[in-house]
């Protein structure tokens, strides 16, 4: 504090304006942070256990953001890399390796291969035939992983409790767990920004509004939007290890054209490209589904009646909603 | 492997082949003519087993039922045009996906909760009950072989529609240049409905005729959406054609390798592997082809023409 000297009392309200001028992300992750510390006071241990959850799913549905909204790569597929996650944990468990570093080390390599094999041969297609391609390459995955009968086949697998870090059995607390996940989904969501506004995301950005123009001017979309899916593969592939250690069980129905399809809703309800639309999304869906179920046993007629509401009256999801809101706020005053 | 087998698989496979025709030659004109993305044909086959399970049991005949699915299942497909479909047209492919995902989900829990999550049976007709020999000692229920024969009459008829009607060549003629035949005039709205509509009514009849032989039960519609998905871009997206033969393709090859893919890897290597190798890539054989298709041919192998 060198400057001009200024009081406690003209700081705080200076870091408190910021605050509230600043971006959503930051409102977002204190009330994340935040949130257990609320959840306590019931001790309701199945809250915490929802939201670690949705936050799991927020990471795999920022991955998914970073591909469709910058790269407009709409994967139908992507659940594959949840599944290449989980089964990294369990296959390695069941062989009595339950270090986490080594089992997401494992998953970041399978995910660079698949990734890498796909996208070579769904990236030659585009549009429909993209979509439909990597919806093919998912179930390729799906199906061996339900004839893979060593590691439980259809039914799946169970895990014997979660992985140990650095040989600690740190994870086994829920709530020291949600606090890793969360930590997880900010490190993956200020990676991401960073690769959104850096000189490769700007060409990937360039690619999705206009591949030959970019193409005219030197830049071959292939590496670019390989590279973007590799990136999401990942990441994806961290999510999955994440909701294996959670769940403490792993099957084949994580890896099913349905599950793709639900983070597809979760990013284009969340907002696409908003990058923290794509948390909010995958929070507010899972909240949502969870509302719905406990009220009545018939809720996905509602869920489907929602979806194709917002599908017929979407402008660019909550993200969008939220920046008009506060934007319409700040002009009034 | 013996002859009489591979007879019945080779029959089998074509019967899903024409099963996934059907419902294919819908959805590649509604991706083809409208640029829509559809997920939630496979529900419209899914329907078509339901209004068949209902209106067969009710009349007591499976005619009757037959008869009566096929307008309800047009005008179902049409109200879900009116009502939800056509506000979609031109939007982006999100969207589309978006809301189709959800008709997937309210219309899965809808039969469950009006027929309940137990799978309902359809008793095969009277007049196509039992089997009939097919070669020395081997037997092949008539029902089956009857689907074979009217799944392909009806493909022919679809061919004679397509290639020799007006409304045919303007159905061609939108999935080209969807633009151009609006602009000559045509009412490229209404001609969407009937397409629509077309398709709906196929796959609520394929799902009607398979009702007999297939147990009828929520979510049937969604693991042969994903195979018709296949079909349709190994066939190229639009092409009735590309779909005939892709859709005949998919079939054998999924079946035979079910089938036969752990008895011809035993030439290859020991019986365990063979058969665990086996079960693990016969599933897979059709997106294996699908993506070296789509390696070869990005737009499928008789891509429509721009």
């Amino acid at each position: 504090m060198t400057g001009g000297i200024r009081t406690r009392a003209g700081i705080l309200p200076a870091v408190a304006a910021n605050w509230l001028r600043g971006a959503p992300s930051v409102w977002l992750f204190t009330v994340l942070a935040l949130l257990p510390l609320a959840a306590m006071q019931g001790a309701e241990s199945y809250i915490l256990s929802l939201l670690t959850r949705a936050l799991i799913f927020a990471i795999a549905a920022l991955s998914l953001d970073l591909i469709l909204g910058h790269g407009a790569l709409v994967s139908l597929g992507h659940a594959a890399f949840l599944g290449i996650g989980s089964y990294a944990v369990a296959i390695l468990a069941a062989h009595g390796i339950d270090e986490i570093l080594l089992q997401t080390s494992v998953a970041i390599v399978a995910a660079l291969l698949f990734a890498a094999l796909t996208s070579a041969v769904s990236l030659r297609a585009s549009g429909v035939y993209y979509i439909m391609s990597t919806l093919a390459f998912g179930q390729m995955l799906y199906f061996f992983a339900v004839s893979m009968s060593a590691y439980g086949g259809d039914d799946g697998i169970s895990l014997e409790g979660r992985s140990r870090l650095l040989g600690y059995h740190v994870l086994g607390s829920d709530m020291t767990f949600y606090y890793v996940v969360l930590a997880v989904l900010m490190g993956c969501y200020g990676a991401t920004v960073r690769v959104v506004g850096s000189r490769f995301g700007r060409v990937l950005n360039g690619i999705r509004e206009n591949p030959w123009r970019m193409r005219a001017i030197g830049f071959e979309p292939f590496p670019y939007q390989m590279t973007a899916c590799a990136i999401a593969g990942v990441m994806c592939a961290i999510a999955g290890v994440l909701l294996a250690n959670q769940t403490g069980f792993v099957s084949p129905a994580y890896m099913t054209w349905q599950r793709s399809g639900d983070l597809l809703v979760i990013v284009i309800v969340g907002g696409i490209g908003s990058l923290w639309g794509a948390i909010v999304g995958a929070i507010a869906y899972l909240l949502l589904q969870d509302a719905l179920s406990s009220m009545t046993e018939d809720w996905k007629l509602i869920l489907g009646v929602i979806l194709i509401v917002v599908a017929l009256a979407s402008h660019g999801g909550l993200a969008a909603a939220v920046t008009r809101v506060s934007g319409r706020a700040r002009k009034e005053p | 492997m013996s002859s009489a087998l591979l007879i019945v698989q080779t029959l089998n496979g074509l019967q899903l082949g024409i099963l996934l025709f059907l419902i294919a030659a819908g959805l590649t004109l509604v991706f083809g003519v409208m640029d829509f993305i559809n997920l939630a044909h496979g529900v419209q086959y899914m329907v078509g087993a339901y209004l068949a399970a209902m209106f067969s049991a009710w009349t007591g005949s499976f005619w009757v039922g037959l008869a009566l699915t096929l307008p309800t299942a047009l005008a179902f497909g049409l109200l879900l045009e009116v009502l939800i479909f056509r506000r979609l047209y031109g939007r982006d492919h999100l969207d589309q996906v978006l809301a189709t995902f959800g008709l997937i989900i309210f219309l899965n829990q809808a039969v469950k909760t009006l027929w309940g999550a137990a799978p309902l049976s359809v008793p095969i007709p009277d007049l196509l009950a039992g089997s009939i020999p097919i070669m020395d000692g081997l037997l092949y229920p008539i029902y089956r072989l009857a689907l074979l024969a009217i799944g392909l009459a009806t493909a022919v008829l679809l061919y004679l529609l397509i290639n020799r009607t007006r409304i045919g060549m303007l159905v061609r003629a939108g999935a080209t240049n969807a633009d151009m035949v609006s602009a000559l005039g045509v009412d490229i709205k209404r001609l969407f409905m009937i397409v629509f509509g077309f398709g709906a009514m196929l796959a609520g009849f394929a799902g009607a005729m398979v009702a007999p032989i297939l147990s009828v039960e929520p979510g049937m519609g969604d693991n042969l959406l994903i195979l018709t998905f296949v079909v349709i871009v190994i066939g190229g997206i639009g092409s009735i054609r590309g779909a005939f033969i892709s859709a005949l393709m998919v079939g054998l090859i999924d079946t035979l390798g079910r089938a036969f893919g752990p008895q011809l890897l035993r030439l290859l290597m020991d019986p365990a592997a063979a058969s665990q190798t086996g079960r693990a890539l016969a599933p897979m054989l059709i997106y294996i082809l699908m993506a070296a298709v789509l390696f070869f041919c990005p737009f499928g192998l008789f891509p429509v023409k721009r």
